[in-house]
């Protein structure tokens, strides 16, 4: 079996169990105040280095290239609000037309 | 229902373009249009399967895409345990509802306040999965015909996406910390371990003040 496949796979079966554990498992129930904590703080940690991946890494090393100029009008599209598809909109042009230019 | 399927109209064309957009990406780490429509059909989760297949895409292995995605939807057992008394009916049914909790329906259902509304949840989550299911449909076929798709800044434009959806986590100092511990430890890493591993070393920073809380 394929990498592709073999996640395709896993993450499906793990993330039904995920969503299935509340309304499944455990009903009116709640989790300890410190492991909810702990776990309100799992995406904003993924999500960071998910955007140093996205927009710095080439294989092992660190470079920078268009892919700056998305992650730069990203962050300005944020700041204004803007809604989510204009977000990704603008990070995409930024790149295109930087990768065009240069 | 109805009301959720009103409520979930306005996000339909971006649920439908960023799974188009994830079909296209797909294709470019090697999944072929079934995997990515299955994939879209059950994990249900931007964030997560889009990030499992920048993981592939940049050469790391199966293992790290996969806990990379995990970790991303782990937010969903706290999430589904926050509602979980509003579900009703046999296990198979809970089970198949509990499907259609993601970040939008959960918070247009009023998730985690008094007035949580089951069916508004299934409304929007409906919607949403049609809407993303047929969008990666659509991303898949094409990305065969697009050719090759950074020149449309494809790649920038995940790292966008992956920039507003941490925006709209950082809502208190403890998220804040993590974000930025999270970067730190994804930059410091990126030269010594294969790709994907840092994402998933990232998850680390969550512990940063942890004991005070």
């Amino acid at each position: 079996m394929s990498a592709a496949w073999e996640a395709v796979i896993a993450v499906g079966a793990g993330t039904a169990v995920l969503k299935a554990v509340g309304p499944v498992g455990v009903a009116g129930r709640r989790l300890p105040a410190r492991v909810n904590d702990l776990l309100t703080r799992v995406a904003p940690a993924i999500l960071a280095a998910l955007v140093v991946s996205e927009a710095f890494a080439s294989g092992r090393s660190l470079v920078l290239d268009a892919r700056v100029a998305g992650l730069g009008a990203g962050v300005i599209a944020v700041l204004l609000r803007a809604p989510l598809w204009v977000v990704v909109v603008a990070g995409a042009a930024a790149t295109a037309l930087v990768r065009l230019l240069s | 229902m109805r009301r959720g399927v009103r409520l979930a109209a306005p996000l339909v064309p971006a649920a439908a373009a960023l799974g188009a957009s994830f079909g296209v990406l797909a294709r470019t780490a090697h999944f072929d249009a079934p995997a990515a429509v299955l994939m879209s059909a059950t994990t249900f989760g931007g964030s997560a399967q889009v990030a499992a297949v920048s993981v592939l895409g940049a050469g790391g292995g199966a293992a790290a895409a996969v806990v990379a995605a995990l970790l991303l939807n782990a937010r969903y057992a706290p999430i589904g345990i926050s509602v979980a008394h509003g579900f009703r009916g046999s296990v198979a049914r809970r089970l198949a509802e509990s499907q259609l909790v993601v970040d939008e329906s959960w918070a247009l259902a009023g998730g985690g306040t008094p007035v949580f509304d089951r069916l508004i949840l299934l409304g929007v989550g409906v919607t949403l999965w049609v809407a993303w299911v047929g969008g990666t449909a659509v991303g898949a076929l094409l990305g065969q015909a697009i050719g090759d798709p950074s020149a449309f800044g494809l790649d920038g434009a995940f790292t966008a996406l992956f920039v507003a959806l941490l925006a709209a986590q950082l809502r208190d100092r403890g998220r804040v910390a993590a974000a930025v511990a999270g970067a730190g430890i994804a930059a410091l890493l990126t030269p010594f371990v294969p790709p994907g591993v840092p994402i998933v070393a990232a998850t680390a920073a969550v512990l940063i003040g942890w004991r005070r809380a």
